[in-house]
């Protein structure tokens, strides 16, 4: 901290020279001309690059920035480049996390246009509280899976999970990550959550509960189907659905948020979320179509 | 108290203390010898050890969370050596937070260190040897006594650093109650489930703490410098 300071002192010294050069007495035109033309480029350069940056975004299209739910992570980023091919000039932004965070960032006035939840209660509670332009669509059902990294040998069924062979168990938050909270039902379902409870590691959102077991530091996982099936996860392990008889519906849910109430490019792409070649994506990434 | 704190954010709380305490008092061990080298050797290595050891103030601590969750896993060289000595991984567990911890708040510690054992001057030293004082008795009844400022804030830092990490630990700490889920965490947790009495609770006693720890530091130490 105290050393800290000191590179800041190695940022401020070349400025102050720039600064000097232009107000030091005597020939001022020779001054210019010949010690600090180079630096005049610089401040020239410097400004240009300024404006080119402020510039950029007036030129470009429209823009949108989705919050999506980690389970759409693969999926979603499809569904995105293919909405980009009809619409090019314009730009979507998506930012992936667990539904409870953008819930509750939403609350607070965060710059989202559009927010998918792998809870559909979540856009539900954002629209009651008037925080919605549109109505809440649902776009498909999620599925819980076992997850192990590597070969085939492993658990298949929750009830394996009592094995105490197995030390690291991952499974999403389930305070405010909907996999999460579905992992525990379908966990105490099955009877095997007295057992498992103490070798339960927690990700922050569903993402990185499949990233614990990829990188092996977990054996197993609950994870969404959805990134089970992702060309990153698929070659790297195996899975095993989970019973929905086992825990609630993972019923996914969007809105479109108040702060979008105006920008056409938000309402286009969720006609386009709910078009047959967006459908078509997500059901091959394991999400059932909505039941509804 | 009760009312303001539930059961889980005082373990968080005791874990938090209890991983800084740890930290510090590992650091302060390791980094004397270290900074001790770094303040009084002409060696050519003397740059490139005094960077590296700087590292983690300059580094995301998303860099040093990623590195350290892919080597301390059973395929990394760290995870393969703890196996092979029957630790098993460090992952998920309070021992790993405590490696992780020492390397991500080192330099709080080694730096002040090196500071004060740079300002002790060179003749100070000499004189004590001529004095007929070996190089270890040297250290411990003059150089130590001369450094105390600097063992000051090596250790208000050290500690301080330690509380206030959060990536590090959200990277491989699995967020289990009672092993990797320190106060950082905890708020963060009370945030995303929208438990913001709890988050404000917590948060306000950290505001609180780290103005009182940094107080002690700024009255205790002034820095006898800029008199």
């Amino acid at each position: 901290m105290l050393q800290a300071n000191k590179y800041g002192h190695v940022h401020v010294r070349p400025l102050k020279s720039a600064y000097s050069c232009g107000s030091s007495g005597g020939n001022v035109v020779d001054d210019l001309s010949m010690r600090c033309s180079g630096r005049w480029l610089l401040i020239r350069l410097l400004a240009f690059i300024v404006v080119l940056f402020l510039a950029l975004p007036a030129l470009a299209g429209e823009k949108i920035i989705v919050a999506a739910a980690s389970d759409l992570k693969f999926a979603m980023d499809e569904v995105v480049v293919l909405f980009k091919t009809a619409h090019p000039g314009d730009t979507v932004e998506t930012v992936y996390g667990s539904s409870g965070k953008f819930y509750a960032q939403l609350q607070q006035g965060a710059p989202y246009d559009l927010f998918f939840s792998a809870d559909i209660a979540y856009p539900r509670a954002l629209k009651e509280a008037g925080l919605a332009a549109s109505d809440v669509h649902a776009y498909g059902l999620g599925r819980l899976v076992l997850w192990r990294a590597g070969g085939a040998s492993g658990p298949v069924r929750l009830a394996d999970l009592a094995d105490p062979a197995i030390t690291r168990i991952a499974i999403a938050n389930p305070r405010h990550a909907p996999y999460g909270k579905r992992a525990e039902e379908a966990l105490k379902a099955s009877g095997v959550w007295e057992k498992v409870e103490p070798r339960l590691v927690f990700g922050e959102n569903v993402a990185q509960t499949a990233q614990f077991v990829q990188t092996g530091n977990a054996q197993v996982g609950l994870i969404a189907l959805s990134l089970a099936l992702s060309p990153e996860l698929a070659q790297h392990g195996s899975y095993t659905l989970i019973p929905e008889t086992l825990h609630q519906p993972l019923e996914q849910g969007f809105v479109i948020t108040r702060r979008a109430a105006d920008n056409p490019l938000a309402q286009h792409f969720a006609n386009f979320v709910q078009s047959k070649e967006a459908r078509a994506i997500l059901l091959r990434y394991g999400f059932a179509p909505p039941t509804k | 108290m009760d009312s303001l704190f539930s059961s889980g954010d005082l373990s968080a709380i005791w874990l938090t203390v209890k991983l800084a305490s740890l930290v510090t008092l590992i650091l302060l061990v390791i980094g004397t010898p270290l900074a001790w080298w770094l303040a009084r050797t002409r060696s050519v290595f003397k740059s490139a050890v005094g960077a590296v050891v700087a590292l983690p103030i300059v580094l995301p601590p998303t860099v040093i969370g990623f590195y350290l969750l892919l080597s301390m896993g059973p395929n990394g060289p760290l995870g393969q050596l703890t196996q092979s000595l029957g630790i098993g991984l460090l992952p998920f567990t309070f021992s790993g937070l405590v490696v992780a911890s020492i390397v991500y708040s080192l330099p709080f510690v080694v730096q002040p260190l090196q500071n004060a054992f740079e300002n002790i001057p060179e003749r100070t030293l000499e004189t004590a040897a001529t004095l007929r004082a070996s190089p270890l008795d040297t250290f411990f009844s003059v150089a130590l006594p001369l450094a105390r400022p600097g063992y000051l804030t090596a250790l208000v830092l050290g500690f301080a650093h330690t509380v206030g990490e959060f990536g590090v630990v959200l990277m491989i700490g699995g967020n289990i109650p009672q092993q990797t889920r320190v106060v950082s965490i905890q708020i963060y947790d009370h945030v995303e489930a929208m438990d913001y009495a709890g988050a404000h609770g917590l948060s306000a006693a950290m505001l609180v703490f780290a103005f009182l720890v940094l107080l002690a530091l700024y009255t205790l130490n002034p820095s006898g410098k800029k008199k």
